[in-house]
């Protein structure tokens, strides 16, 4: 198989990269460009641990070929973050201790992150739906689904993340 | 204690900033200059001889750089009963059997010199069930033991049997007694990191595993008797983790992944790293270990339990690690949970042809509570006492010495029953039927450490530099659990900083003191004992300095304010209220008298006098404290006797479901998870913990199963493997019983594992309340449900 150069859209950066053709997105993003925040759980499509965004869709980076996603803009949870500030969902993650071993994290972050943009005031059932494709074994998904209704509408009392002081 | 700053507060943790933004480094991650990738090839068979390996075309294939069969390394034997080698030669005993491994400089080319591997086998028979295993003239799995000699059975010398009281004393004082069968079965503990670990060898042969063990110590100490056997005695071994994407007990022992990764790297010389594929996850990790236990048990016409006699059987597999040792932990629940008199607990463990278990979050604890709670509620209902009752009855009081001779100090166990009573509602959802119920279990876990080796001790040291910026070498791990910023609390509390100010490495054994390892729910309780008494020292010292530079300092305060203001008085201090370190104290990065706290002039930055006692003029100093926790605990004697841990968990959950007898479909309504937590250092934190593992026990109880037919594992990956998703809600309803352990740091007790430990015999019992069948074997499927109804008659 010959290698072939594609130039992808990476969180608004351009990146020219030599890939053979059956190459996964996640592949390039992980071994190529180390980018490796996506992770690699199940490499089938199941847990959603390497969930990225191309066009604003959220999709599994280990099913998609390199090569399809020329001419895309691809978020990764690199890009999720604006230089120093971390955006609302990030926050809200950490306030609401939804991160426990965070290999399930970027994906989950890139899944709810989808869904805010389409639906700004989810409720737990469309937060749960959404998320329904990311496996996490650490926090029995409770947690998730607080912080991501908390970064979509902040409340005081919303749950005990506000227990601190 | 209300006015502590940090601890009992949810602070966040310091290592979430990285974990949402991808900059973590898990091993996945981590790459060596000129490192190589290493690929394992399985047995093709469950049991066979090898006849013939055929290494020639993989080694012709380009990229690859060693090809190693058992044929080509010492014949070192690792393992808890040194009963395997590394690569498996002339016999191969299970489908994961190590049979060749691979370097090459991608994961694609070692894969494909894997199947390049020509391998000839010739079948033997094999055995499957542990009760056939035991039966004479069953096939041999081991035709010799470690040292050689035949053998002739496949049952384990180990000695698991327990006995306190009198067995037949007991029956005698009994006017109820029961009889049930119970059983467990494989469940994968499903680290959303796979396995995998890098070997390093330098030019004198001393090795660095970049890792993600939860016991580093443990792993040096395995791989240096291992080193003995193949002729690297005495190198030195460095245990370099990296963020650890779950744990749940897979990373307890040193796996043949890690072995192998090691012999490519000596071979190579060069950095070898073996990532798992979910696949070998389900196939080559061992897995949670099954049990079927016979138990029977007795009460009096009041209700108080006269015995307990317990017989298990655990399918072993081919291997020998942690599995094997799980009884030992099961003893706990079954010796301990409730006051039971006379207690008989005997575990035989059998060698199969089916793979080999570790641990899994809890130990035995969940397989063995999921037999007593199971009695403990058919028993209730022969002696016609509601189970809640019968608990509250039989409950450990804290002052009780068990059988077992644990100490019960703390105990929130009755407050726990309470909770559930009156968080379910009880009183009136009990026994209503119609397809609804509720059921409940409890628990009793070590909480205080475990002194499963000879020390039990976890080190910590902690340095303070000119800024007051705090150095914590942490001996233990983190694999999730948030531990080490319960550590990061604890120290800004005990030291006078604050959370920020503090900087923790742990996972590395060049620079962190001795520890026993994360497990048995001991880090927050060792590592913070051992970092409250570092952090006295280290105030001390900075405290020492202070009384030499305090009066200095605010002198030349004056004298400077003066030369601005010649008006300028300077006050007539009491100098002698800070003239004795015991006078003095620091609060939040402020040094002060503690006879006067509010002292106008006596209040300095601890920046400011560690600056002048550190690089000032006169003596230099460090400010750097090392401590060593090792708690008053007993290692269990012959009988198994003893008292292993400072302190123990309690909690008791209760579960409302729906059982849709059509499907027999179970629904959990409700889930009362009441924890006697000692103290809630981190709330959010606690209640992660509880949240994740009432979850995990759901999955125990309702979905989760690896199949394993006659030695092969029919469900490798997230498709076929039922755990839990977001779409299956459980409303997990936390409660936080706080007595205070008056051993445990700022009261605390251990609570990683106990949330798991109930589930499952909460929810059986629940599915007996709402449909009057009682499913004795996990978990409690649709199928099973169906055809439980069936038996009695309902479904047709």
């Amino acid at each position: 198989m010959e290698k072939i150069e594609i130039t992808l859209n990476i969180n608004d950066n351009p990146y020219e990269v030599m890939i053979y053709p059956n190459d996964t997105l996640l592949d390039v993003l992980r071994d190529k460009l180390d980018l490796t925040g996506s992770k690699e759980s199940c490499g089938e499509g199941v847990c959603g641990s390497c969930t990225v965004h191309m066009d604003g869709k959220p999709v599994r980076a280990c099913l998609t070929l390199a090569m399809e996603a020329q001419g895309a803009k691809i978020k990764t949870v690199e890009g999720l973050a604006n230089v120093d500030e971390l955006s609302n969902l990030q926050q809200s993650f950490i306030d609401h201790g939804a991160v426990q071993c965070g290999f399930c994290t970027p994906g989950m972050l890139m899944s709810a992150d989808a869904l805010l943009r389409e639906n700004p005031n989810p409720d737990e059932k469309a937060i749960r739906k959404a998320l329904a494709g990311n496996i996490c074994r650490c926090t029995g998904y409770a947690k998730i689904v607080q912080a991501v209704a908390h970064a979509a509408q902040p409340q005081d009392d919303c749950c005990d993340c506000k227990s601190k002081e | 204690m209300s006015d502590h700053l940090f601890v009992g507060k949810s602070v966040p943790r310091t290592i979430e900033a990285d974990k949402v933004t991808g900059r973590a480094i898990y091993i996945d991650d981590m790459k060596r200059p000129g490192m190589l990738y290493g690929k394992i090839l399985y047995s093709k068979y469950a049991h066979a001889k090898i006849k013939s390996i055929d290494t020639s075309k993989a080694e012709k294939l380009p990229g690859v750089r060693a090809v190693l069969t058992g044929y080509d390394i010492p014949d070192a034997r690792v393992g808890f009963l040194k009963d395997q080698t590394v690569l498996k030669k002339d016999v191969v005993r299970q489908f994961r059997d190590e049979v060749a491994a691979v370097a090459a400089i991608s994961p694609e080319i070692a894969e494909e010199a894997c199947r390049l591997i020509e391998v000839e086998y010739e079948q033997l028979p094999g055995v499957f069930d542990p009760f056939e295993a035991m039966k004479e003239g069953a096939p041999l799995v081991h035709e010799v033991d470690a040292r050689g000699r035949p053998t002739k059975s496949n049952i384990l010398p180990l000695p698991w049997k327990f006995n306190a009281g009198d067995i037949e004393q007991g029956r005698k004082d009994s006017a109820f007694t029961v009889k049930d069968t119970v059983s467990t079965t494989w469940v994968n503990q499903c680290c959303m990191g796979t396995s995998g670990c890098i070997a390093e060898f330098d030019q004198n042969n001393n090795l660095t595993l970049y890792n993600q063990t939860n016991v580093i110590f443990g792993h040096v100490g395995r791989i240096s008797e291992y080193f003995a056997q193949i002729g690297l005695k005495g190198k030195k071994i460095r245990i370099v983790n990296a963020i650890v994407g779950g744990s749940f007990g897979t990373k307890l022992d040193t796996d043949i992944y890690e072995f192998i990764s090691i012999q490519l790297a000596l071979k190579t010389r060069k950095p070898v790293k073996i990532l798992f594929t979910r696949e070998e996850e389900f196939k080559a990790l061992p897995p949670r270990q099954p049990a079927i236990f016979d138990i029977e048990q007795g009460c009096d016409k009041e209700g108080n339990l006269t015995f307990r006699k317990v017989e298990a059987v655990l399918d072993n597999g081919a291997y020998t690690s942690w599995g094997a040792t799980t009884p030992s932990v099961m003893l706990m629940p079954m010796s301990s949970l409730y006051r039971v008199p006379n207690v008989f607990f005997q575990a035989t463990c059998v060698y199969t042809n089916n793979i080999y278990c570790q641990a899994m979050r809890g130990y035995g604890n969940p397989q063995a509570t999921f037999a007593v709670e199971t009695s403990m509620d058919t028993l209730a209902e022969a002696a016609g006492i509601d189970p809640l009752e019968f608990r509250m009855i039989n409950r450990n009081h804290p002052g009780d010495e068990t059988p077992m001779r644990l100490k019960i100090t703390s105990c929130g166990f009755e407050e726990c029953i309470n909770a559930v009573k009156e968080k379910l509602n009880w009183s009136e959802k009990k026994g209503t039927k119609k397809g609804r119920g509720v059921g409940m279990a409890s628990l009793i876990h070590v909480a205080g450490g475990a002194r499963v080796t000879r020390s039990d001790g976890h080190g910590i040291m902690v340095k303070v530099n000119e800024f007051g910026q705090v150095d914590v070498i942490e001996s233990g791990t983190d694999q999730g659990q948030g531990s080490p910023t319960v550590i990061t609390q604890i120290v800004a509390e005990a030291l006078g900083v604050r959370p920020e100010d503090i900087s923790l490495t742990f996972g590395d054994t060049a620079l962190a003191l001795w520890d026993a390892g994360t497990h048995a729910s001991r880090h927050t309780f060792m590592a913070g004992n051992a970092a409250i008494m570092a952090c006295e020292k280290a105030k001390r010292q900075i405290l020492d300095m202070a009384v030499e530079h305090m009066p200095k300092i605010i002198k030349g305060g004056f004298k400077r304010k003066k030369r601005k203001d010649p008006d300028f008085v300077e006050p007539d201090l009491d100098y002698g209220l800070i003239a004795d370190p015991e006078d003095l104290d620091i609060r939040d990065r402020m040094i002060f008298a503690k006879k006067n706290p509010d002292h106008p002039h006596f209040r300095i930055p601890v920046s400011q006098i560690l600056r002048e006692g550190l690089l000032g003029s006169g003596e230099s100093k460090v400010v750097v404290a090392e401590e060593f926790y090792d708690p008053p605990t007993e290692m269990l004697d012959r009988e198994f006797k003893g008292n292993l841990s400072q302190t123990y968990a309690f909690g008791t959950s209760g579960v409302e479901v729906e059982v849709d007898e059509k499907t027999g479909e179970v629904k959990i309504v409700n889930l009362v998870a009441a924890h006697d937590v000692g103290k809630a250092m981190n709330p959010t934190l606690l209640l992660g913990q509880i949240y994740g593992a009432a979850y995990t026990g759901v999955g125990y109880g309702l979905t989760e199963e690896i199949k394993v037919v006659n030695g092969r594992v029919m469900n490798p990956g997230f498709r076929d493997y039922q755990m839990l998703t977001a779409m299956d809600v459980v409303p997990v309803e936390p409660v936080v019983v706080e007595p205070g352990d008056e051993d445990g740091p700022y009261g605390a007790k251990g609570v990683g594992e106990p949330g798991l430990v109930p589930t499952a015999p909460a929810i059986a019992n629940a599915v007996y309340d709402a449909i009057g069948v009682r499913i004795k074997d996990l978990p409690i499927t649709p199928e099973k449900v169906l055809a439980a109804l069936k038996e009695r008659g309902d479904v047709c």
